[in-house]
């Protein structure tokens, strides 16, 4: 494989990991809880969009809305039935409800579709390439990962930025209490951030999908890369989980391409590297409160 | 217009309110006076049903009115939806959000634009450092400009009746002033009726027309601020005008108060 293709395919898969990195932050910030469950219902989402495929016949763009739907409801479900019935809760004791709550849903999808691999195909292949410039080899996937990535995060931007909800997930991301004393219902808050979370993760596994293979536990590695480009991004800030996302993919498919049994390591000893070097990661921001 | 009447707030098995009870007429300014740990913010606290979370039944005994409803068990959206505002104690802004949208976010429970446009118009009146400061990130702001930015916002609200949680904290004697005046002027012409938190009781009984002393979680003087002025315990624990030596020379320290 040329250099030229080896940054595009690491780019394109860094940006996947980076929308991925994006689900896990939205929670992380609202609520500092860090989604361990974020990959498996992410899982579960696209499983939905398959069962609507291969057993009602319902084409790709119908079966990907439904599953964007069912994930949303997913993400209230969790927060709702799981995490706010929790009594004077620690913020070690919510993590380790979300990995119940991953193995639950890791559980269910087991035993609904079964462990074995299935055939699940998005319409954006990587076997079809074109030719951008001499040398330049794009796969189809590739681009329509880097659109969705692109709409995606100018989506976001501009809801963080210029909706009332979102200037109110911001608030209550900074600072809750006052954000209460504001009227703000911090539990809707919250509800929606997982709602919103899990949305963005399954339109991200979905993409992820097209790399690997469908199984109950495909996603267990993306989510740890993707948790680990948000580690890399310092946690807090969404550029920063993007370009985070972006040097773990190029770092994985260049060592990758080197010596691919070092492929699945190579990004998380450079990650150590960093955090050893810079704790709070790469692009975080802290506050110190004046009195 | 706020009638609070006997409650009891409790922190696990610390009682920190022994049954409080105040009134609040409309137009008025109100202090509420008391050293460290006397329950003065436990108090806003209750009547803002901020102790939702630790505990549901906040507070345990006595009901709170306002404008002849209950609020003692209602949720704090609802409260602040009903006309109290509440400029909590250490200002606690929005850092990474720019000024305008930490005042626009003081809006959040109202839904008339006009409304909303006309009151940020009336907030950057009262505080024009503000306007100048529109873009920029209220984190990065000096204490002062972040406390007026709490009352801006509060304000947003269009609260009936403003709560204000120590606005003297930190602040130079100058600035204390400075936003003093604002809050009577706020008070006087916008109609905003205030429930005002301070340990700087010289300066709260100053601008108040009726002042509550808490001691220990009990209100041990309410009266005018002429009269609490002339009191000869408030004037040597509090004013700190020594007047009197006990007959053995010593300085009294505290003098035993009974609840009342």
């Amino acid at each position: 494989m040329p250099f030229e293709q080896l940054l595009i395919e690491g780019l394109a898969m860094g940006a996947c990991y980076g929308l991925f990195g994006l689900a896990v932050i939205i929670i992380y910030k609202t609520s500092e809880v860090v989604n361990f469950a974020a990959g498996t219902m992410a899982m579960f989402s696209v499983y939905i969009a398959f069962h609507f495929i291969t057993f009602y016949g319902f084409p790709f763009w119908v079966a990907f809305i439904a599953s964007l739907i069912f994930a949303g409801l997913l993400g209230v479900f969790v927060e709702f039935f799981f995490l706010r019935p929790a009594k004077n809760p620690t913020l070690l004791g919510l993590i380790v409800i979300t990995i119940g709550v991953q193995l639950l849903l890791a559980g269910l999808a087991g035993w609904k579709w079964g462990a074995d691999q299935q055939a699940f195909s998005i319409p954006f292949s990587y076997q079809v390439t074109y030719k951008l410039l001499p040398g330049f080899v794009v796969s189809q996937w590739a681009v329509a990962v880097f659109i969705i990535a692109f709409i995606v995060v100018t989506i976001l931007a501009l809801f963080f930025k210029f909706t009332k909800i979102g200037t109110a997930m911001r608030a209550t991301q900074q600072n809750k209490y006052a954000a209460k004393i504001m009227g703000i219902k911090t539990d809707r808050i919250t509800a929606f951030s997982w709602a919103f979370s899990s949305v963005i993760g399954v339109t991200a596994a979905m993409l992820i999908t097209a790399r690997t293979i469908l199984d109950p536990e495909f996603m267990m590695e993306p989510f740890l890369r993707a948790f680990a480009a948000a580690v890399l991004g310092g946690l807090m800030s969404i550029p920063g989980v993007l370009i985070g996302g972006g040097i773990v993919g190029l770092i994985e498919n260049f060592f990758g391409y080197l010596s691919p049994a070092w492929k699945p390591i190579t990004a998380f000893v450079i990650i150590v590297l960093v955090l050893c070097i810079r704790p709070s990661g790469l692009f975080a921001k802290h506050y110190v409160k004046k009195v | 217009m706020l009638k609070v009447n006997n409650i009891e707030t409790w922190y696990d098995l610390i009682r920190a309110l022994h049954g409080i009870s105040f009134e609040i007429k409309e137009g008025d300014i109100v202090a509420l006076l008391g050293s460290n740990g006397a329950g003065k913010t436990t108090t806003l606290k209750t009547i803002m049903r901020l102790f939702y979370d630790l505990k549901e039944e906040q507070p345990e005994k006595g009901t709170i009115e306002f404008m002849g409803e209950r609020i003692d068990r209602k949720d704090t959206a609802e409260i602040v939806k009903m006309g109290i505002g509440y400029v909590p104690e250490g200002r606690e802004v929005f850092p990474e959000l720019t000024v305008m949208e930490n005042i626009t976010i003081g809006a959040y429970t109202r839904n008339d634009r006009a409304g909303v446009k006309a009151d940020m118009e009336n907030v950057f009146h009262h505080f024009p450092i503000l306007k100048e400061r529109k873009g920029q990130q209220a984190g990065l702001m000096s204490g002062g400009e972040q406390q007026m930015l709490a009352i801006g916002r509060a304000l947003m609200s269009r609260p009936k009746l403003l709560m204000l949680d120590e606005p003297s904290l930190g602040l130079s004697p100058i600035l204390t002033k400075e936003i003093f005046d604002i809050i009577k002027n706020i008070n006087e012409k916008d109609g905003v009726t205030v429930l005002l938190v301070e340990q700087n009781v010289n300066m709260a009984l100053k601008y108040s027309n009726f002042a509550y002393l808490l001691e220990n979680g009990r209100i041990v003087r309410a009266d005018k601020p002429e009269v609490l002025r002339e009191d000869e315990d408030i004037k040597e624990f509090y004013l700190g005008i020594a007047t009197e030596q006990s007959v053995k020379g010593y300085k009294r320290y505290r003098r035993k108060v009974r609840f009342r």
